[in-house]
């Protein structure tokens, strides 16, 4: 079996629809620093090159004016138990074009893997970028994920993120995403992430809404167990007037696990609000009760309350 | 009719407070015994005590299941043998779908999960599955359609005693009829219905009802003899001699 069929079926494995035949949806599919599979449609372009060993240079572009129909389907990873893989991405969408993007991230036998995202994204006018990014890093713990994007978002721009790890190991994740927000803009980040053993999970999720009646959401839902640990720095800035926010953090922990949330808001304008909450500790009690009522063990119920809240 | 459940001297004490002195009573198949007092009497502790919540295990007295004591039993335990309870103020579900939700208790007691069994106890809650079935069992729900949901997963469980703790309060005049519907549905299937109210209203759906005041049945009896009585000495609340002389005639 070649490369780029056992990415594909990595893919698969962790959830991923099976598109990569139809030439309708767009995609790109990296192994390490090997491009295995690549496809724009139009009002679309995708380029990807080798820059150094372990490292790939991507570049996602999306016509002014164009709504790309399909998702475009991305496939990251590393098959052997060892490897690097650096991607440089630089997404612009430009003015009107919207589009929305799958990124699955898959590390089925990591035992020492390395997986850095370094990101530009620049959304223009009116235009909007939608990113689900979905990771699978198999069962060892051996995966460690570097993210950084640095994100600018024009007047009337949407951004969505949504992160999510819920099956097998997490290993270690540090992300630091910074967005800019410009008038009547709307951004919305989104983590979803179940930990265990000795994983460890750093998030800092900043936007800063500058432009008037800007709106922003940082929302991150974490469950840990075992000695995993959560850091959370969310931080929400508004500037302008109208410009509106909510942070939320919400981190359940069971054994021996440690979670942090640091929820930072900075208002600098009086017809500015953000508002944030945080809540942090074991499954609720009367959930956990009801559900023991319907004839569930108590794991089983605490399983549904968590599924529930990362599912949310 | 056979005895369901039997209630005997039952005692329980937190941090010191005695809160249940010696409730005793029994409940039978397909029968609908009320138990009613004012508010802070006992009635909703004596509900977790049976449904064997975490911190309320009574010190003495028996719980009698079907001829099983359950007084060590777990909460998932007492529920797999046929015992549950529908909170006052049902819990709430981020990212639990309706459809999950109803189809845990069919799971737990290891039934078959349908599309038709979940669309027919939602028709019974006069809920329409095919707007709700999807949306989750968070705050998004009013008070009234998160009671009719708990009593539509109550009727996929089919318990054989089901305690209803408060059912009319917080709910408008649609739950309160599917309350009364779902009474009378349980009551001819043959479960068995504990009550808890504080409201007289609610005892014309009981056949028997007690009195409950600072944790012991005082009073039991026809519901509309109990209801005349609660409302004749407990709003206000009448001085312990006043009730005993009334006792005494």
């Amino acid at each position: 079996m070649n490369d780029y069929q056992m990415m594909v079926d990595a893919y698969k494995s962790a959830g991923g629809e099976d598109i990569f035949a139809d030439s309708e949806v767009a995609h790109l599919v990296l192994e390490r620093d090997q491009v295995l599979g690549k496809h724009g449609v139009e009002g679309l372009k995708v380029e990807a090159d080798k820059i150094s060993p372990g490292a790939v240079k991507v570049k996602i572009t999306v016509k002014a004016g164009y709504k790309i129909k399909n998702p475009v389907h991305m496939c990251f990873g590393v098959l052997p138990k060892e490897g690097r893989q650096q991607i440089d991405m630089v997404v612009k969408i430009e003015k009107n074009a919207a589009v929305e993007v799958r990124a699955d991230c898959v590390f089925p036998n990591a035992v020492q893997v390395q997986h850095i995202m370094d990101a530009v994204i620049e959304i223009e006018e009116g235009g909007s970028y939608i990113y689900k990014e979905h990771h699978f890093h198999g069962d060892h713990g051996g995966v460690e994920v570097i993210a950084k994007s640095d994100i600018n978002l024009a007047a009337r721009g949407q951004l969505v993120t949504k992160f999510d790890l819920l099956k097998g190991r997490v290993g270690k994740i540090d992300f630091d995403y910074e967005a800019v927000i410009a008038e009547a803009a709307t951004v919305e980040m989104l983590a979803r992430i179940s930990a265990q053993a000795d994983d460890q999970v750093k998030i800092r999720e900043a936007a800063h809404l500058q432009g008037k009646d800007a709106r922003g959401i940082l929302d991150s839902k974490i469950a840990l167990k075992e000695n995993a640990r959560a850091d959370i720095y969310n931080e929400l800035t508004a500037d302008a007037a109208g410009a509106m926010g909510h942070v939320d953090c919400t981190e359940i922990i069971k054994d021996q696990a440690i979670a942090r949330a640091v929820p930072i808001v900075d208002v600098r304008h009086p017809e500015a609000k953000i508002t944030h909450e945080a809540a942090i500790g074991s499954v609720d009690s009367t959930q956990l009760q009801t559900l023991m009522a319907r004839g569930l063990d108590e794991e089983a119920a605490a399983d549904v309350i968590i599924q529930g809240l990362l599912n949310d | 009719m056979s005895k369901l459940l039997e209630i005997k001297d039952l005692h329980l004490k937190i941090n010191e407070a005695e809160i249940l002195r010696g409730m005793e009573f029994s409940l039978a198949k397909g029968e609908v015994f009320a138990l009613i007092g004012p508010n802070g009497c006992g009635k909703s502790t004596f509900a977790y005590t049976l449904m064997g919540l975490n911190n309320y295990q009574p010190q003495s007295g028996e719980m009698i299941f079907k001829g099983e004591k359950i007084n060590d039993l777990k909460i998932n335990q007492r529920a797999q043998r046929g015992i549950t309870l529908a909170w006052q103020e049902p819990a709430r579900y981020q990212g639990v779908t309706v459809r999950e939700f109803l189809s845990l208790g069919l799971k737990s007691r290891d039934k078959e999960v349908t599309e038709n069994k979940l669309r027919e106890a939602l028709d019974q809650v006069a809920i329409n599955p095919a707007q709700y079935l999807d949306r989750f069992v968070d705050r998004s729900l009013s008070g009234g359609e998160r009671k009719r949901i708990e009593l539509a997963s109550l009727i996929l469980m089919e318990p054989e005693c089901i305690i209803l703790d408060e059912p009319d309060s917080g709910v408008d005049i649609v739950a309160l009829n599917n309350i009364a519907n779902v009474i009378n549905y349980f009551k001819k299937s043959g479960s068995g219905i504990l009550l808890i109210t504080h409201s007289e209203e609610m005892l014309e759906y009981a056949d028997r009802a007690a009195l409950v005041c600072a944790g012991e049945i005082i009073r039991e009896g026809a519901p509309s003899a109990i209801s005349d009585y609660f409302k004749s000495f407990c709003f206000p609340c009448a001085k312990a001699e006043d009730c005993e002389k009334e006792a005494a005639s």
